[in-house]
């Protein structure tokens, strides 16, 4: 197994005596703190987790057995400067996500000015033909996004992934933000940590914002396919912050082309879905025949303007992996300026050269499926097996459109706590971006995960990684309200002083 | 010709459903040589039609109706004027280009059967006579026989079984132009036997891309280029795309369907 020399967000580089200056306080408490104690505290919050029934289920084992995810209780820190040029670059992503998203399904511009290949575009699976021609309610395609960054130094930051489907993992932010402030008040007394208990009602505005009917109280629901989904825990969790109902496909039918819950009371009209069931199994007539997830004429009632969809359906073709390595471009084209967050350099296996180049280099290189999630389908070149080399070079010989590869990164670390004391963990991290009427809105926080494992750069909770709290930090010293277990700001006029809302203007 | 369609599909079910919700794609759209005179459906209950449009140009409609129903018969009447423009598609909606109709799907994958099959193929010196060619081995390699069609046969498995009804056909043809890189679609409509007779169902042909032509439609179950005894209705990717009837229900027990479709001309009574 290669030694990876990495950057660590707390104490700098490896053997800096000094560490990073504007983090001596948290060195300071994880080296003040006991490890008994640490471990004390994280068995405390996992206990709490496991009682809360914050599950998911591994796919791929015989027994998809229901777990938590490993908590972590050493917190990873983003100062004000940091996050600001984090948010900033992120803003500019999602908003080129949506300008790609309405001109793929409407002028294809992009494609008729050759900035991206027409055929990548319209050969690929993800790209919904029946659907070209459908606007959104009021044009907005991906009103939640969590783009996947990691660090590479004190300023590198890079995007790894978009996820513009469903993405999931945000009851994390809020869960975990809850446990340390019960277990670890010191932190929020030293630092003026930005709260991340908005959420719900963000979201919720979010929803309510982008109903196709003008009228005081939208209808919003929660549409999961069951207990049986390994995140179910989360959209129960999410509907109930939210106040809003959750409902599986038999509460809802489609009549005339309008969305109706059926209710004790009666039928009530829907407006917005936040839907955490995939295109593929969200309406029978329209997708997969063989669903009994879905809800008959849903996407019907879509394309008629009746019901908005978060996010809407073929927004897959804005996160595919072959996709996104012309995200630079994308920006680019739609937002006229440099992105301000970059790529992670990728070689296309679909061209012939960086076939090449892959094959030759497969033990340097990360190789990922182009259409793969949750850490399935990918080869880590440095750590991987001479068997698994052989595997994926086979498979990329046969199908090389279907992989992309990227150099292995330098991951950052954070402190982590270990069977052997505090440690240098590979982390990355999960910002989830809501875009509604009023503009694009990030909650300063996010979700880190942190691959356990020593040397280990896969962090998916379905590959053994972890989470962390994320604490953003605001800029001028804030007192945090400290009444119960939940952190609350108290004034709008405060949040928007520190600039904890991120509202830059509308969607192009 | 003007060719005369009565279309009546009847589905029973065992027990009676709470609801039926159903996508139509059985209204056909003028283009050069194909003008819709006149184009009626009908539903025998309760039901309620809205019509709209897909990305791929497609006319349809939503049905939606409540029960308690027993069965429910969708009748389809209308007059259509076609010329003989040898399968060349032109003036038609035409929404998306026709990379979009590279895309593979589920009953059309390309598997290294289909691709060793569809590379085969003589070229021929231009893409309209490899595009005859296509349809021409496709005709051959396929055995057409008149059943019914089962919906989630894929192109390989027909391929592999050496014969299928006029779907299967088509996806092989599909899959094999696909695998070569030139764009083709599945499209679903009507077809008048000689003499007038009518068809069991409807008519499976696929499109393919020609270069310096456009579209060209081309049936390999009867070996030729659709005339102008052909009426197109709507196109898709699949069968499954371009399906006349695409429908859910809610309620318990089985479903049996008949279809039956006449196409006359009716230049003689004229």
């Amino acid at each position: 197994m290669a030694d990876i020399i990495a950057f660590d967000e707390v104490w700098g580089k490896p053997h800096d005596p000094a560490g990073r200056p504007e983090l001596t306080d948290l060195a300071g408490w994880i080296a003040d703190t006991p490890a008994s104690e640490l471990q004390r505290r994280q068995q405390a919050a996992e206990a709490a987790f496991r009682q809360l029934g914050i599950t998911f289920a591994v796919y791929g084992e015989e027994e998809a057995a229901e777990r938590i995810i490993p908590f972590d209780i050493v917190p990873r820190i983003f100062t004000a400067p940091e996050w600001r040029q984090l948010s900033e670059g992120l803003v500019q992503r999602v908003e080129a996500i949506n300008a790609f998203l309405t001109d793929v399904y409407g002028p294809q511009r992009i494609l008729k000015e050759g900035i991206v290949p027409a055929e990548l575009i319209l050969a690929n699976p993800q790209f919904r033909g029946f659907l070209h021609g459908t606007v959104p309610p009021h044009g907005i395609f991906a009103h939640i996004c969590g783009i996947d960054l990691v660090r590479t130094g004190p300023t590198d930051f890079f995007v790894l992934e978009d996820n513009a489907r469903t993405p999931s993992g945000v009851s994390y932010m809020l869960e975990n933000r809850e446990a340390m402030l019960r277990l670890c008040p010191e932190l929020f007394q030293r630092y003026p940590v930005c709260p991340v208990d908005r959420y719900p009602d963000s979201l919720r505005e979010t929803m309510q914002s982008v109903a196709p009917r003008r009228g005081d109280m939208p209808v919003c629901v929660l549409l999961t396919p069951g207990h049986f989904n390994s995140a179910f825990y989360e959209h129960s969790f999410l509907a109930d912050s939210m106040g809003i109902e959750l409902v599986e496909a038999a509460d809802l039918e489609v009549d005339d082309d309008v969305v109706w819950m059926r209710t004790i009371e009666g039928r009530v009209r829907v407006d917005v879905i936040y839907r955490r069931i995939d295109d593929d199994y969200i309406d029978p007539i329209a997708f997969r025949p063989d669903s009994l997830l879905g809800v008959p004429g849903l996407i019907a009632a879509y394309m008629a303007g009746n019901v908005a969809l978060v996010n809407a359906p073929g927004t897959g073709i804005a996160d595919d992996k072959a996709i996104y390595s012309y995200m630079p471009e994308i920006v680019r084209f739609y937002s006229g300026d440099e992105a301000k967050l970059p790529n992670v350099e990728t070689y296309r296996c679909r061209e012939p050269q960086a076939l090449q180049y892959t094959l030759d280099n497969l033990e340097k290189l990360v190789v990922k499926l182009v259409d793969g999630s949750g850490g399935y389908g990918m080869l880590v070149g440095p750590t991987a097996t001479k068997a698994q080399v052989a595997e994926f070079r086979a498979a990329l010989v046969a199908e090389p459109h279907r992989y992309i590869a990227q150099p292995t990164l330098a991951l950052s670390t954070v402190p982590t706590l270990t069977e052997a004391g505090v440690a240098p963990r590979h982390v990355d991290f999960r910002p989830f971006c809501l875009t509604g009427t009023h503009g694009v809105t990030i909650v300063p926080g996010g979700l880190t995960r942190v691959a356990l494992r020593e040397g280990s750069l896969v962090v998916n909770s379905s590959q053994g990684g972890g989470t962390k709290d994320s604490l953003i930090l605001a800029d001028a010293p804030m007192t945090q309200s400290m009444s119960g277990m939940t952190q609350s700001m108290g004034a709008g006029l405060t949040q928007a002083m520190v600039g904890m809302v991120q509202s830059l203007g509308e969607p192009r | 010709m003007r060719l005369r369609i009565s279309h009546r599909t009847v589905y029973r079910f065992t027990e009676p459903q709470a609801r039926v919700v159903q996508l139509l794609r059985l209204t056909p759209g003028s283009h050069y040589g194909q003008t819709v005179v006149d184009w009626r459906i009908d539903v025998d209950c309760d039901a309620r039609l809205k019509a709209s449009r897909d990305g791929f140009g497609n006319e349809t409609h939503m049905l939606y109706a409540a029960g308690p129903l027993d069965a429910i018969t969708l009748s389809v009447h209308g007059e259509v004027l076609t010329d003989d423009r040898a399968g060349v598609v032109a003036g038609a909606a035409e929404p998306l280009p026709p990379l979009a109709f590279l895309q593979a799907t589920q009953l059309t994958k390309v598997d290294p059967a289909i691709a060793a099959f569809a590379a085969a193929v003589p070229t021929g010196d231009t893409g309209l006579e490899h595009a005859h060619a296509l349809m021409h081995a496709v005709h051959e390699r396929v055995a057409y026989r008149k059943s019914w069609p089962d919906p989630a046969r894929t192109a390989a498995e027909a391929l592999e079984a050496k014969t299928g009804v006029g779907q299967d056909l088509t996806h092989v043809l599909v899959a094999s132009a696909r695998s070569l890189g030139i764009p083709a679609r599945y499209v679903s409509g009507h077809y008048c036997h000689d003499g007038g007779a009518s068809d069991e169902a409807g008519h499976a042909w696929a499109e393919l891309h020609v270069e310096g032509f456009g579209w060209i439609g081309f049936d390999a179950a009867n070996a030729m280029c659709p005339d102008d005894r052909y009426v197109r209705v709507a196109i898709g990717l699949d069968a499954r795309g371009a399906a006349p009837v695409s429908g859910t229900r809610i309620g318990g027990g089985d479903e049996r369907l008949e279809v039956g479709v006449t196409v006359e001309s009716a230049a003689s009574d004229s």
